[in-house]
């Protein structure tokens, strides 16, 4: 099949996108950038173009979409130097027009912009042992224990973290040190400390995270503060966290 | 030869698959998921308005308890759905809604005292009770007589699933990403496990259990437009269907949701409407009262997005280049209601159309057009969870045909339906994993997996010129086209006629990469294939069933026929070859229903061809209700329809003034 590497719509600007390829598992493969030109459309997301040179340029290129709305975590990429969530990217953000992809650093490499974050994640969660622990039995049948509403919402706002790994992508101590559980693990033991439901200790969650590769492993740059697509409050959170574990 | 072998197998890491691998790991299985994402970016993730679960808590709910939400859910499957299925359900929900709590799901609580909230677009006053202080809120919905959909704002699912995920990790469940399930192993109609293909490596795996069960969610991707993320693609369900003996129920039966966002197709939930949120022509006209006097805004989805189709037909939509719509108003709920309960919303909109749907008056209006949303149909199981026709294999939440939605799923009956039947369909799956033995045989075994080995080999080697991405489009087209929301015998015979011709098309392609591992083209060159044959099934099925049913609307036939279409389609593949599935039909029996059929209380009026045997069995239940003036709820229930349970899960309610009453 022969397909211009340029893709005519209609009237828009042309944009250029140079995306990151390598293929870890061929041995073939080396890594370098490949050059898109497309024609952007009223509203295209990255989403949007990069469905666009899959289908019509280059049915090879890798990346990882599932939501496409902001909610589900799995698309966070570098855009021009950035780590950000791709679907919820447009790109008339880029007033050049040109638009560099690459894999999110810190996390293993599947393909071009695909790296797995779920074993990541699933091994974060276990080791700051993400949910509830409680010796009362509880009885479904019954009524639900009271919790206060204020309480409630704060937990939720916590717990709104998506686990895309933009944090950690954004973290010096990450990239330094690669057992740090970063400002998701931080903030997923900030959420269950302040979970009525939950019967742990300070001194129970300093067994978890207070050494370097936990709380006391932030330098408080807030690189991910300032990236995190939920904008959820990590540098409070952390700060919380550290001066109830200095206490410890 | 690679072969893993556990006790339990588990296809699908959303919310069912997850809960039903909890029931297994409580009983001491060695238990493995299979996902092909992160299990924790699973569609549930995206259910944003909530839970339904008839908890009774609010001031607005009231009243409300299983019977109440059994009635809302009969109603609203337009009689479609398996009524014992409906009763197991509504009895373990306000179970799963308060596990989850334990479970340390946020749940909005109640506050006591006034609130202002908006109904019918006034501004009106509730007041809640200093006993309800603290427990668990409820929304109003579509289709519903309380307020019932428990949330976490406009993050429902996000909190549901990563609270059920992790449960899941606590407990040693394994979960294998990345990969994908390509055929069920069986052998004398016993489920085996299924062939995995590593989507990183393109290594094939023979995942071996005592039972298998197919998580897997729903196959809105075959139409053009959808809510659904992008991997629902129906695969689990092709894969059983593939076996030539499972029985796919009802795939005709599609569900389109009023107000997904136009023109990239994301959802905004149903709580905009719930909440108070209003539909607007594009003269600014609050038209929905017109036409539904009674629900309005919240009757079934089924009934708004055709009232919302026939009212831009009556040239009333709003034009775009993107095709007409019509808008969504939830500027009357006020700024802050907007920035605590519907945020996603809210950041929806202001990414995806620079719209600020908090702003006043028509600056905040949303432009919204009904799309694909939901698959009522899918695998046809037994009320246990199990295949009739296939033993071992099971299935829960979206792919599954259990069947709780009927023809038309309620909002808040999806996630809901996914932790529940992951409850209740997890322990039998559990029980039967537990009670089993291993039964394959290693020449089995590798049969299946040289089958899959050959069959990608045979795609490697496709030297054809038709292009499978622009068989895809064509594919998704013509179901948006002609399988959508309005139908008739013309186009459906279209469909079932073009689908088939691409069917056959998809052997005459040719995949540019010849590697096995890493090869996104090769993934779409053995999907689509699988995607036609579900979309066959759904044009086929809706091209026999002649009459309007829920979700299934036929202008050609616009009566519902309980006379003649009280039935449940059945499609299968008997043969590999087969280009076209092969339909049959499963009677419902009105005289075992505890609601027989009648009309809806929405909807259009006198388009209903009765059941002879309706009005037999309404004399029925009341001679049963006069011959026991005394009992209560419970014991009048049992008279009228019997359902079983998990013993765990027979235990009554408690709710607030009332007690197990």
């Amino acid at each position: 099949m022969n397909k211009s590497h340029t893709y005519d719509h209609d009237s828009g600007r042309k944009i250029t996108l140079s995306i990151f390829r390598y293929n870890p598992s061929n041995p073939a493969s080396e890594p370098s950038f490949r050059e898109y030109t497309l024609t952007e459309t009223p509203g295209m997301t990255l989403y949007i173009a990069l469905t666009k040179i899959y289908t019509s340029i280059d049915h090879d290129l890798s990346f990882d979409f599932v939501c496409r709305a902001g909610i589900c975590g799995s698309c966070a990429m570098v855009v021009n130097g950035k780590p950000r969530l791709a679907c919820k990217t447009l790109t008339s953000e880029f007033a050049d027009a040109r638009i560099t992809l690459m894999p999110l650093p810190t996390f293993k490499h599947n393909k071009d912009l695909s790296v797995d974050t779920g074993n990541w994640m699933n091994a974060m969660s276990l080791k700051v042992e993400s949910w509830i622990h409680s010796k009362e039995q509880t009885d479904i049948s019954r009524i639900e224990k009271r919790v206060d509403p204020d309480t409630a919402d704060e937990i939720f706002e916590l717990d709104r973290c998506i686990e895309c790994g933009i944090c950690l992508a954004s973290c010096s101590t990450r990239i330094m040190r690669e057992d740090f559980i970063g400002a998701v693990g931080l903030n997923r033991v900030a959420r269950f400390s302040i979970d009525p439901h939950d019967e742990r200790t300070d001194e129970d969650f300093y067994e978890l995270i207070g050494d370097d590769n936990g709380i006391f492993g932030c330098m408080s740059l807030m690189g991910c503060e300032d990236h995190c697509p939920k904008h959820l409050p990590l540098q409070s959170r952390i700060a919380y966290m550290r001066r109830k574990m200095v206490k410890v | 030869m690679k072969i893993v072998y556990t006790d339990a197998l588990i296809v699908g890491g959303g919310l069912a698959g997850l809960r039903s691998a909890i029931a297994a790991r409580e009983k001491g299985l060695d238990t493995i998921v299979l996902s092909m994402v992160p299990v924790k970016r699973s569609h549930s993730s995206a259910a944003q308005g909530g839970m339904q679960a008839s908890l009774g808590n609010t001031s607005m709910g009231e009243g409300d308890n299983e019977d109440v939400h059994f009635a809302d859910t009969v109603r609203g499957s337009d009689w479609g759905c398996d009524q014992e299925v409906a009763r197991m359900f509504v009895a373990t929900a306000p179970k799963a809604i308060r596990e989850l709590a334990a479970w340390g799901v946020p749940w909005s609580r109640i506050r006591r005292g006034d609130h202002t909230v908006v109904i019918n677009g006034q501004k009106e006053t509730i007041t809640e009770k200093d006993e309800a202080h603290g427990l668990i809120n409820a929304r109003d919905f579509g289709g519903t007589k309380k307020w019932r959909t428990c949330f976490t704002s406009d993050a429902t699912g996000h909190t549901m699933l990563y609270a059920v995920a992790n449960e899941a990790l606590r407990r040693g469940v394994a979960i294998h990403d990345k990969k994908e399930a390509i055929s069920i192993i069986h052998e004398n109609s016993r489920a085996l496990g299924v062939v995995v293909r590593d989507l990183l490596n393109g290594d094939l795996i023979a995942y071996v259990a005592k039972g298998t069960m197919i998580a897997t969610g729903g196959y809105g991707r075959i139409y053009k437009q959808s809510t659904n993320a992008i991997i629902c693609k129906g695969i689990g369900t092709a894969i059983a269907l593939e076996t030539g003996i499972v029985a796919l129920g009802n795939m005709e039966a599609v569900q389109f949701h009023p107000t997904p966002i136009v023109p990239s197709g994301i959802l905004l939930t149903e709580g905009c409407r719930g909440d108070g949120g209003v539909l607007r022509d594009k003269d600014g006209y609050r038209f929905m009262p017109d036409y539904e006097p009674e629900k309005k805004e919240l009757a079934s989805r089924d009934v708004v997005s055709r009232r919302m189709m026939e009212h831009i037909r009556a040239g009333k939509g709003v034009d775009s280049p993107y095709g007409q719509h019509l808008w969504l108003d939830i500027s009357i709920l006020g700024r802050e209601h907007i920035e605590k309960n519907l945020r996603d919303v809210q950041d929806i909109s202001k990414t995806f159309n620079g719209i600020d749907p908090a702003d006043e008056g028509s600056k905040g209006w949303m432009p919204v057009l009904p799309m694909q949303h939901y698959s009522m149909g899918g695998i046809r199981t037994k009320s246990t969870g199990e295949s009739p026709t296939m033993e071992g294999l099971f299935s829960a939440g979206e792919a599954a045909c259990w069947d709780l939605h009927g023809f038309n799923r309620l909002g808040g009956n999806s996630v809901s339906e996914a932790v529940v039947s992951g409850m209740i369909v997890g322990e039998y799956f559990a029980q039967y994993c537990k009670d089993t033995h291993l039964h394959a045989h290693t020449q089995t075994i590798e049969k299946f997996l040289r089958k899959e080995s050959d069959y990608l080999d045979e795609i490697l080697a496709y030297e054809g010129d038709e292009d499978i991405f622009d068989i895809k489009d064509q594919m998704r087209n013509i179901m948006q086209e002609k399988v959508g929301i309005f139908r008739d015998e013309e186009g459906l015979f279209y469909a079932v006629t073009e689908l088939e011709k691409l069917l056959q098309k998809t052997k005459q392609i040719k995949v540019g990469s010849k590697i096995r591992g890493n090869n996104p083209e090769l993934n779409e060159a053995y999907r689509v294939p699988k995607m036609i044959k579900l979309a066959l099934c759904a044009a086929k099925g809706a091209l026999e069933r002649r009459e309007s049913r829920g979700a299934h609307f036929r202008e050609d036939y616009p009566k519902r026929d309980d006379a003649n279409w009280l039935r449940r389609t059945l499609a299968t593949w008997p043969n590999p070859d087969d280009t076209m599935p092969t339909l049959s039909y499963e009677a419902l029996d009105v005289m075992t229903m505890e609601m027989p059929p009648a009309f809806r209380g929405y909807g259009r009026k006198g388009q209903l061809i009765e059941h002879p045997k309706s009005a037999v069995r309404e004399e029925e239940i009341e001679a049963v209700r006069a011959s026991m003036p005394d009992a209560d709820r419970h014991a009048l229930q049992q008279a009228l329809m019997g359902y079983d349970l998990p013993e765990k899960y027979r235990e009554k309610n408690e709710r607030i003034g009332v007690g197990y009453e």
